[in-house]
């Protein structure tokens, strides 16, 4: 047990713990919340993997944006847990069904990978700092890099599409 | 029809260029602004520093003595009938033998009470005294918790004792006579 | 168990801790100050002397103020959320806080033989981290907002979330730029690059303007105070609030300007370089005397962008919201759009 270690198993149970309790959360702005707390706790992980540019940027991102418009409209629809509506008993039944199966492919999946006897701890591995990312980014992954971008840009141009409709 | 010279027509020409930046504006703003940091400070720092009352204010009421210290009022009623506010009330009292020192006339007031939260300051008490016994001074009424501190008995009202506190007397007669002064200057103009 | 004790440079942990005390105390003493520098300022541009009462100059008035605020009473409102309620001001303070762990105060100095550097934490992506923490705090405005259960509270939330979050765009565009030109994302190395040439304001004016600008509005500061806008719309989102939760908002925002101006001092005026174009080693003093220079340097810049924040606050009236809306979108952004393609331009045609 070093440092590293004690840290990697402190934030991955405090990522189970913030998911679990997101899933399980009465109030949604508790969800959101513990979903930011997620959030943290997989930038804990990358930097561990010595990733500061990915930690960082799923800090802005997801944490700092995309939360935020999720809190806006959960604020803004006032979701209480009196009003919300009741679910059909078998639609939660479906959804565990549902759930189940997809949890016992993924553990299945995962037994069958390399990627449990492969060691995942990486300390002082150059590839997650940003030269080295800009360099792959633009010379091995140009094309899904470029249709990324592509993609966010029709997803600009619908939005502007739906919010210029209403004139 | 034109009444006045001085209306002004508003522009109401689209912006140019240059002011659509609204830069050059916001930096001509700051620089007035700017410049105002270095100019004279208008502010009176008021308990050090008092501003000069007009000649014509109106403060708190005094009730006025004579030269050897006996009261001037002999309570006739007349600031009180006079009071548009209703805020006098007085009590009248026959002088008894002895007391010539304290009363100037046979008749004085015993109880003599303005209600300064009812008061308007108009003066026209002084105007109606016909015995030269109430002023009002250039003091304001401080603040207060209470109602019942606001309405001033004799003890607040009349002036200090020429003898027996010359200092204080002199001082509070100053006002009542540069008052005096003045409502003469006021009458001949 | 004992490995991972022995493991440890106490000395290191030591040293950093005592900073981080350090810059955090300072921090809050300067953010005290400037409360009480801002009512100076405004009264002298109003042709008033400001606070003069408590103390010499009035010089204590920082200390009534917090006093007052401590004694007042506190309130959570019943139908709050008790335990957000006091979160959002907590997170506010917080995550103004953090933003001083990446910013280089000074060059090293040399203590007992060790070489210390005066930058609590030289990431290679300090400027990212600035900007993190900075999305990070419109938690502490949209969670106290949300719990205080009241919907002009809500309302107000709403108006700061998204105006941090709009400019954030335009800042982080300008910043573009400027990452191209110097060609590092860490703080440090940027103020270094800077030590010797030209500062960064020099090659970047139009790109520090627009991070100027929107440094106001991240701060909520006049003329983009619209979340507040206390004298229109009943205070935004802290109306609920009182005492020293309501102190520690405020706060939050003088802290946020000090920062804010300690970021755009290192970014853009050389951090702790004294003179432009100038190699100040050539003077040949010590290390330590150098890096005490320095910092006061990096200081009288801090005080200065204070100043002007301050200046524009007394000046300038507050945007309407679609106005604010509509300079973010329509004008900052393809503004600085614009500066980041001229700027790739001229690196391209420099560089071939």
């Amino acid at each position: 047990m070093n440092i590293t270690e004690i840290l990697f198993w402190f934030l991955s149970a405090l990522a189970l713990t913030g998911a679990l309790m997101m899933v399980t959360g009465k109030n949604p702005v508790y969800s959101v919340l513990w979903l930011i707390v997620v959030f943290f706790a997989i930038s804990g992980h990358y930097i561990l993997l010595n990733a500061q540019f990915l930690a960082i940027v799923n800090l802005i991102v997801y944490a700092g944006a995309i939360m935020v418009l999720f809190l806006f409209v959960i604020m803004l629809m006032n979701l209480n847990a009196d009003n919300e509506p009741q679910k059909n008993k078998w639609l939660k039944f479906a959804g565990l069904i549902a759930g189940g199966s997809l949890l016992l492919i993924l553990v299945g999946a995962l037994r069958q990978s390399d990627a449990l006897r492969t060691q995942a701890l990486q300390t002082g591995g150059e590839i997650g700092l940003i030269h080295h990312l800009g360099k792959v980014l633009f010379t091995d992954y140009v094309l899904p890099f470029e249709l990324t971008s592509i993609l966010f840009l029709s997803a600009i141009v619908g939005a502007v599409v739906i919010g210029k409709k209403g004139d | 029809m034109q009444l006045t010279n001085r209306a002004k027509s508003v522009d109401r020409r689209p912006l140019s260029l240059m002011e659509k930046i609204y830069l050059p504006a916001i930096f001509k703003g700051m620089g007035i602004t700017f410049s105002h940091i270095f100019k004279k400070k208008v502010t009176i720092n008021y308990p050090e520093e008092t501003r000069p009352f007009s000649p014509v204010f109106r403060g708190l009421h005094i009730l006025n003595r004579d030269e050897e210290g006996r009261e001037n009022c002999t309570a006739c009623g007349l600031c009180a009938v006079a009071c548009p506010a209703e805020a006098i009330t007085m009590d009248a009292a026959e002088r008894l033998p002895g007391e010539e020192h304290l009363y100037r006339e046979e008749k004085y007031a015993a109880k003599y009470e303005i209600n300064m939260l009812r008061c308007i300051f108009c003066g026209l008490c002084e105007e109606a005294c016909p015995k030269d016994a109430i002023y009002l001074t250039e003091t304001f009424a401080p603040a207060n918790y209470s109602r019942k501190s606001f309405i001033y008995g004799k003890d607040n009202l009349v002036i200090p004792h020429p003898k027996e506190n010359s200092d204080a007397f002199q001082k509070a007669k100053g006002l009542i006579d540069e008052r005096k002064e003045k409502a003469k200057q006021e009458k001949t103009a | 168990m004992n490995s991972i004790l022995l493991s440890v440079d106490w000395a290191l942990v030591l040293e950093k801790t005592l900073f981080i005390a350090f810059i955090i105390s300072i921090s809050l003493v300067i953010a005290m100050y400037t409360t009480y520098g801002e009512r100076k300022i405004a009264a002298w541009i109003q042709d008033r002397h400001g606070p003069n009462r408590a103390g010499p100059f009035g010089l204590l008035q920082p200390l009534a103020d917090g006093l007052k605020l401590f004694f007042k009473e506190e309130i959570i409102p019943n139908s709050s959320n008790k335990f957000l309620f006091i979160l959002g001001p907590s997170l506010a303070m917080i995550t103004a806080m953090l933003t001083g762990a990446v910013i280089p105060w000074g060059d090293k100095i040399e203590i007992f033989g060790r070489s210390i550097s005066l930058q609590i934490a030289d990431v290679n992506i300090g400027i990212l981290y600035v900007f993190g923490v900075v999305s990070l705090g419109v938690y502490g405005i949209m969670i106290g907002a949300w719990a205080s259960n009241n919907k002009f509270s809500l309302m107000g939330g709403l108006r700061a979330a998204s105006q941090i979050i709009s400019y954030e765009l335009a800042m982080g565009i300008a910043l573009i730029a400027l990452l191209m030109t110097s060609g590092t994302l860490s703080l440090g190395e940027m103020v270094r690059q800077q030590q010797t040439g030209g500062w960064n304001f020099f090659i970047q004016p139009l790109g520090f303007l627009i991070f100027l600008i929107c440094a106001f509005a991240e701060c909520n500061r006049t003329p983009f105070d619209l979340a507040e806008a206390e004298n229109e719309l009943i205070g935004g989102y802290h109306a609920e609030y009182s005492s020293m939760k309501l102190g520690f908002y405020l706060f939050a925002e003088y802290i946020n300007m000090f920062i804010s101006s300690a970021v755009m001092a290192s970014l853009y005026f050389g951090g702790y370089d004294i003179i432009p174009f100038y190699d100040e080693s050539a003077w040949g003093l010590s290390v330590n005397t150098m890096a005490v220079l320095g910092a006061l340097a990096l200081f009288v810049k801090i005080l200065l962008l204070i100043f002007v924040f301050m200046w524009v606050r007394w000046t300038i009236p507050r945007f309407r919201y679609d106005q604010l809306m509509n300079l973010g979108w329509k004008g900052l952004i393809p503004l600085a759009l614009f500066n980041m393609l001229i700027t790739a331009a001229f690196i391209l045609f420099l560089r071939k």
